[in-house]
């Protein structure tokens, strides 16, 4: 019930809408009651509304407004990229653009894999059954 | 007059549209032609017409209509073949969205000179002949096959146009075996330019793991599968 992912400076987010959609910015300061200012490695610092941020689990040691440097190697250090990539949701979002970038082709094999795993499966099912029954 | 070497560019820059920075005085000294004058003693060289033979006299027609008729204007417009899409290329495979072979995955071999795409199942895989489709009637995959050993020169639109028969003339009992005469055998040439067309193209699908399952399988919208959403 009590709330776990707070804005604050150095926390991690996610936008959700917009040119900037699907990139991992840090708060780096507040504006006002609607607005953060955010920065990362490709992107120039900008203010954004809160609405269009997702908050993360992932925390980056930083002062207020630090320089483009200084963020870097934070983001370095609390080794980012990598916490993202492995956390469920990041995986998640992988699988999602993944899935949205396939070809025909492409969906006619996963089709046709799908198929043959659910075959194997069975098969152990039947054998498990068959044990169980004798 | 010498020929130009150089491109016709006005000696009187533009001000502005419609006005020159040098005045009629300006250009005439500019364009030299105080020089031509000189060179032929004040006055400008005069080109008299040549001398032509006298043109035969023409007698004015027997006949002709009371009223102006007026003449439409010649159209010397000669049709180009549709513009074909940037994602159809040779050996693009394409999903076929209407008529008898509707949803079926064929490869595409070349654009005819109607505009038409020529196309092959090949006929082996999904039973799809040598045919020409429209280019709107058509999804194009981004899954390309290898084509290099195809020849497809031969084939243009004029292959593929109905034979014409004699018409005979019917009388009463013959409307009745006239009916009968429906189907036509397909012509040895065309089975065997079939088989020619396919046998390299079979040989590069088998080059590639499940293509030929994917060619013999047809293409149909699933549930959760939103078209506009799709990559294909």
């Amino acid at each position: 019930m009590p709330f776990k992912r707070y804005v604050e400076i150095g926390r991690v987010a996610l936008v959700n809408y917009g040119k900037d959609h699907g990139k991992l910015v840090v708060i780096v300061d507040v504006v006002d009651q609607n607005r953060a200012l955010v920065d990362a490695r490709a992107m120039v610092r900008s203010q954004m509304n809160f609405k269009r941020l997702s908050l993360t689990d992932i925390k980056t040691d930083i002062k207020r407004v630090p320089k483009k440097r200084t963020l870097i190697e934070a983001m370095e250090k609390a080794d980012v990229k990598n916490k993202w990539e492995n956390s469920s949701w990041g995986r998640k979002l992988f699988v999602q653009k993944r899935r949205a970038s396939l070809n025909d082709f492409d969906r006619f094999k996963i089709m046709l894999a799908k198929i043959k795993r659910a075959g194997l499966v069975r098969q152990e099912l039947a054998k498990l059954k068959k044990e169980n029954a004798a | 007059m010498a020929a130009r070497k150089t491109p016709k560019t006005s000696r009187n820059p533009d001000l502005i549209r419609g006005v020159g920075k040098y005045s009629r005085s300006k250009m005439y000294h500019k364009r030299g032609l105080w020089a031509i004058k000189a060179k032929h003693g004040g006055v400008f060289p005069r080109h008299d017409p040549k001398p032509q033979a006298p043109a035969p006299v023409e007698k004015q027609p027997k006949f002709y209509p009371a009223d102006d008729v007026k003449k439409p204007l010649a159209n010397k417009h000669k049709p180009k073949p549709t513009k074909l899409r940037a994602s159809i290329t040779p050996g693009t495979v394409l999903i076929l969205l209407a008529g008898r072979f509707m949803g079926k995955r064929v490869v595409f071999l070349k654009q005819l000179p109607s505009g038409l795409l020529l196309v092959t199942g090949p006929f082996k895989i999904n039973g799809v002949p040598l045919r020409r489709v429209n280019q709107a009637y058509v999804i194009a995959t981004s899954t390309k096959v290898d084509i290099s050993g195809v020849n497809v020169d031969k084939f243009d639109d004029k292959y593929f146009a109905k034979k014409v028969e004699k018409k005979k003339k019917k009388g009463e009992g013959e409307f009745f075996e006239a009916e009968k005469e429906d189907k036509k055998a397909l012509p040895d040439e065309k089975k065997d330019d079939q088989k020619t067309v396919d046998a390299a193209l079979l040989k590069s699908i088998e080059g590639v793991p499940d293509l030929k399952a994917y060619l013999a399988a047809r293409f149909s919208l699933k549930a959760g599968m939103k078209p506009h959403e799709l990559v294909f």
